[in-house]
């Protein structure tokens, strides 16, 4: 609950990153979501990928939507502003945020509700815009403030916890988002964070829209026998395709991988993704055989997991790239460089008179 | 109304009836702007269809020596080109006016009225005989209906083609065809016709230091030198152009010198939601945002500015109102959307609004809209109408004061925040009910959580039920301050017993009204209101007027029930005049209803024939 304060002493012998900042620093205020909700490993795995990073906490814009997912930017990194907007909305605030500001780090946490009901369109036209900005999607296949109704996410025949079947097909976040030409398409599973901590790193350097579609088992409405969006289901079912490793700029990389086993990505800032494939036909830089690869488990019952796409050279333009702004912030612009003055509108109406 | 024919010179309407698409908005623009360059005050309205070609479509211009600006409500001359709506055009002349037709064709009930004098004028033959291609004679039977028009009233073809020079300075070969078609009417009309007509132009000296724009540029004006660099919307007619002129104008005036990049960003929105979301995003992050739209898209922006509201955040809207409800008449004026902007969204919300009259306050009131956002930290409507927006006013020419600078508000900047102890959004710390403002990126310790939800005036989320008072009652301090920052009401007050009280683009009508009832012998005060909240100025208007009438264009009486609602006003002594008929109000139909009220009034028995 948002209104209890979380002790903030922190050990001495905790460990710093390159910023003097250790973990606590990137927490946020304590969880009110249920004990075992998926969300709140997502949560962990946020503080872990920011502290790694050592991101400035004041330069981290965490927004949300509506839901128990939306909720969590209370829930880390209590140094950056948070904007919990109205219900399937965020993508708007976080592109006139962006607008505004093209200098800081946005990262939007959404829900399957939030992104694929009520949130569809706004989250179809933000990929399309490419706006530089990761958004998490924490998916359990249901409606959990509301108890228990099914989500657009939930898989066909899944059974509700008070019996019910669904009998209408799902919107899969990932295969969304690959048709509409997402540069960064990824998908984890709350409760493996090793895999998740280097995803949303890499996630938060890209430079354009980075999704990572994230299981997140709900332990109070569906997390039942008949589920498939259950912690047990989804440990049974994933299937990871392509371990995605984040090396910050400047930093050698220390794992020695197999010969042929890994492919390394530079991205803008130079920092690196190395891609790591489980299965050595698959390529992670194939848009249409990603699609296809994802839908085809999905036939058979599964989730492929791990960094499923990736534009190599993020040549796609982004949303400042296509608007052609400055390279300063917009809303940083001095007036004197936005207002043409006396002189000028003088000239500007001499072709109204 | 003076009727002899002699004093009709610079004192006339003329309309002309043609068909959308076919061109003739450059024929009419032409015709009026050479009026305007005689120097004589001319208002000109465009009646369009929602459709993109083949429905009918008129033009009025309204000729005014006087510098009467709204409709008169009597057309003297008219252009009757649509046989579709031949019929009703004729029957709208006035008695002892004149018609202009085509006479390429018969027309059998032309002669249908003897109080008229009709001039036919072969306009599509004359076309046919002198240019090819099917395109290039529409579009020129329309130049050469000015020609007719220029020698009838008696129009400087020289003056003409000085302005056709000016529009296609880009493509100097439309100029010489333009011309040849000016001039075919132009002569055609001197020689069958005795030119000029008693109702014409004579060159005067009123319009000296004036131009002639429409509303939704000069609001795009007023944003760019407001300072706004974020720009998201969704198209809607009639407010469009708004958007259109400030990326035309950003393109120009915006770029940067070294590497051409453009220091604005111009986003077109999937829906109005998106749009009011993306204003609400760059608002919060520091930047001047604003979007444009018309009635539908308020409806859709409800949720968004209930939370900008409650959450405080900045953000300016443009609403070019159409006439409603739903999809209602999108290319027809109205004033529609006052109460639906007033208390937007679900809740206790009440909202900043600004009325413009024109569009010089469309300038002046777009710029003021920010720092009213930014300093209120709240939405501010700007409630314009399609008569404003898309039609050109004849307006004194717009002045800036190059010592403005925006008025951010109350943000904290680096070094503020790093003095303090801790940072709490919501607090009250001046006592004017405006707390302090942080923005993203700039210290950590300014950092806090911006929700819909309950929150304490700390910021945190809370269900608890006096930490929710304090807050909501705070919102309410701030709108007692925000009365005291909005435009006052514009009150010319003799101490008369009865007023008159109106709200934008109808000002024109009343003005024109007052002097018309001035002369039949009723004399009334006039009070324009320009903002929402009501200042005190308003209260005392109301209260110091035995009867006062409330002219506006909507069929429920809007700003009565605003009026009554939000000051002590009697609600008995509020008549309202209404006109929702889509079309711009004329000076006519409020005196007529003030005098049959009058009327009523006098002969006691007799109950109200308007108002309620």
């Amino acid at each position: 609950m948002t209104f209890i304060a979380k002790p903030k002493l922190t050990h001495p012998s905790l460990p710093q990153n390159a910023l003097g900042l250790t973990r606590r620093a990137y927490e946020g205020a304590l969880s009110t979501l249920c004990a075992g909700c998926g969300h709140d490993s997502i949560t962990a795995a946020i503080v872990e990928a920011c502290w790694r990073l050592s991101l400035e906490p004041q330069n981290l814009v965490k927004l949300s939507g509506i839901g128990c997912s939306s909720k969590t930017t209370a829930y880390f990194v209590s140094g950056a502003h948070g904007f919990n907007a109205v219900h399937g909305r965020m993508p708007s605030i976080a592109t006139g945020a962006n607008a505004a500001n093209r200098r800081l780090t946005y990262l939007g946490v959404s829900g399957d509700g939030d992104t694929l009901s009520i949130g569809l369109g706004q989250f179809c036209h933000a990929i399309r815009r490419n706006l530089d900005m990761l958004y998490l999607i924490e998916n359990n296949g249901v409606y959990g403030l509301t108890k228990g109704q099914f989500s657009a996410s939930a898989d066909l025949g899944t059974r509700a916890k008070k019996g019910e079947t669904n009998l209408q097909p799902p919107i899969d976040p990932v295969l969304l988002a690959l048709d509409l030409g997402a540069t960064f398409v990824a998908r984890g599973f709350s409760g493996d964070k090793r895999q998740l901590v280097p995803l949303i790193e890499a996630g938060l350097k890209h430079r354009g829209f980075a999704l990572i579609d994230v299981l997140s088992p709900c332990v109070t409405f569906n997390d039942h026998e008949g589920s498939t969006k259950s912690y047990a289901y989804t440990r049974e079912h994933y299937e990871p395709a392509v371990f995605a490793d984040f090396v910050p700029r400047e930093a050698p990389i220390l794992v020695d991988y197999a010969p042929g086993e890994a492919r390394e990505v530079a991205l803008h800032d130079g920092s690196r993704i190395v891609l790591r494939k489980t299965d050595s036909d698959y390529d992670p830089t194939d848009r249409a055989a990603a699609g296809a690869a994802v839908q085809s488990r999905m036939n058979s019952g599964e989730y492929l997991t791990g960094l499923i796409y990736l534009d190599p050279s993020e040549a796609r333009a982004e949303f400042h790239q296509v608007n052609a702004t400055p390279d300063e912030p917009l809303n940083a612009l001095p007036y004197e460089q936005l207002s043409p003055g006396a002189q000028g509108l003088r000239k500007i109406l001499s072709r109204y008179r | 109304m003076a009727t002899s024919a002699a004093s009709r010179i610079n004192d006339f309407t003329l309309k002309i009836a043609t068909v959308n698409g076919t061109g003739s908005a450059s024929a009419n623009t032409l015709l009026m702007k050479s009026i305007f360059r005689s120097g004589v005050p001319v208002m000109g309205k465009n009646y369009f269809p929602s459709n993109i070609q083949g429905l009918p479509t008129w033009y009025e211009i309204r000729v005014s020596r006087e510098g009467h600006l709204a409709r008169s409500g009597s057309v003297e001359l008219m252009v009757a080109l649509n046989p579709e709506t031949y019929a009703r055009d004729v029957r709208e002349i006035a008695p002892g006016g004149y018609l202009v037709y085509d006479s390429t064709w018969p027309r059998p009930v032309l002669l249908s009225r003897a109080d008229i004098t009709v001039l036919g004028v072969p306009l599509a033959r004359m076309c046919n005989e002198n240019f090819d291609g099917v395109r290039t004679r529409i579009l020129m039977k329309n130049i050469c209906y000015a020609g007719v028009l220029a020698a009838l009233l008696n129009l400087d073809p020289a003056r003409m083609r000085g302005l056709l020079e000016q529009t296609y300075a880009k493509r100097p070969q439309l100029i010489e065809s333009n011309m040849k078609a000016l001039q075919l009417g132009f002569d055609y009309a001197r020689e069958h016709f005795s030119c000029p007509l008693p109702l014409a132009i004579e060159p005067m000296e009123r319009t000296a230091g004036h131009i002639m724009i429409d509303g939704n540029t000069a609001a795009a004006l007023g944003c760019v030198f407001a300072g706004a660099t974020v720009a998201a919307w969704y198209p809607i007619t009639p407010s469009t152009s708004l958007m259109d002129a400030f990326k035309g104008f950003c393109e120009r005036l915006r770029l940067d010198p070294h590497s051409g990049r453009k220091r604005f960003a111009f986003i077109q929105a999937e829906d109005e939601l998106a749009a009011i979301g993306m204003v609400l995003g760059a608002s919060w992050n520091g930047a001047r945002a604003f979007t444009a739209t018309s009635g539908p898209g308020i409806s859709l922006m409800n949720e968004f500015l209930g939370l900008a509201y409650y959450a405080e955040v900045p953000a300016v809207v443009f609403d070019v109102q159409r006439v409603g409800p739903s999809t209602g008449m999108p290319t027809r004026t109205q004033q529609g959307d006052l109460l639906a902007c007033a208390y937007a969204s679900h809740g206790d919300t009440r909202h900043v609004c600004l009325y413009p009259a024109d569009p010089a306050e469309c300038f002046t009131m777009a710029a003021e809209a920010f720092d009213l956002a930014e300093r209120l930290q709240t939405p501010v409507l700007v409630l314009s109408d399609l008569d404003i927006g898309m039609n050109d006013w004849m307006c004194p020419e717009f002045h800036w004061d190059d010592a403005y600078r925006p008025d951010r508000g109350k943000v904290l900047s680096r070094e503020q925040i790093e003095k303090l102890d801790k940072f709490h959004r919501y607090l009250d710390p001046d006592g004017d009910g405006i707390p302090w403002r942080t923005l993203p990126g700039v210290h950590p310790k300014g950092a806090y959580f911006t929700r819909g939800s309950g929150h304490t005036q700390f910021g945190a989320y809370t269900e608890d039920a006096h930490d929710y008072q304090v807050v909501l009652d705070r919102l309410m301090k701030k709108w007692q301050t925000a009365k005291t920052l909005v435009p006052r009401a514009l009150i010319e007050s003799a101490g008369r017993e009865i007023g008159i009280v109106s709200v934008g683009s109808t000002d024109s009508a009343v003005r024109e009204a007052l002097a018309l009832l001035a002369a039949e012998g009723v004399a009334a005060d006039y009070m324009r209101v320009r903002a929402f909240p009501f200042g005190e100025e308003v209260e005392r208007f109301l209260a110091e007027h035995a009867l006062v009438f409330v002219l506006e264009q909507n069929r429920d009486a809007q700003l009565r029930s605003l009026l009554t609602l939000e000051t002590a006003v009697e609600k008995a002594k509020l008549r309202s005049l209404l006109h929702y008929s889509g079309l711009p109000v004329s000076s006519r139909f409020i005196v007529e209803g003030v005098l049959a009220e009058l009327r009523g009034r006098s002969s006691a028995a007799q109950p109200s024939a308007v108002g309620a």
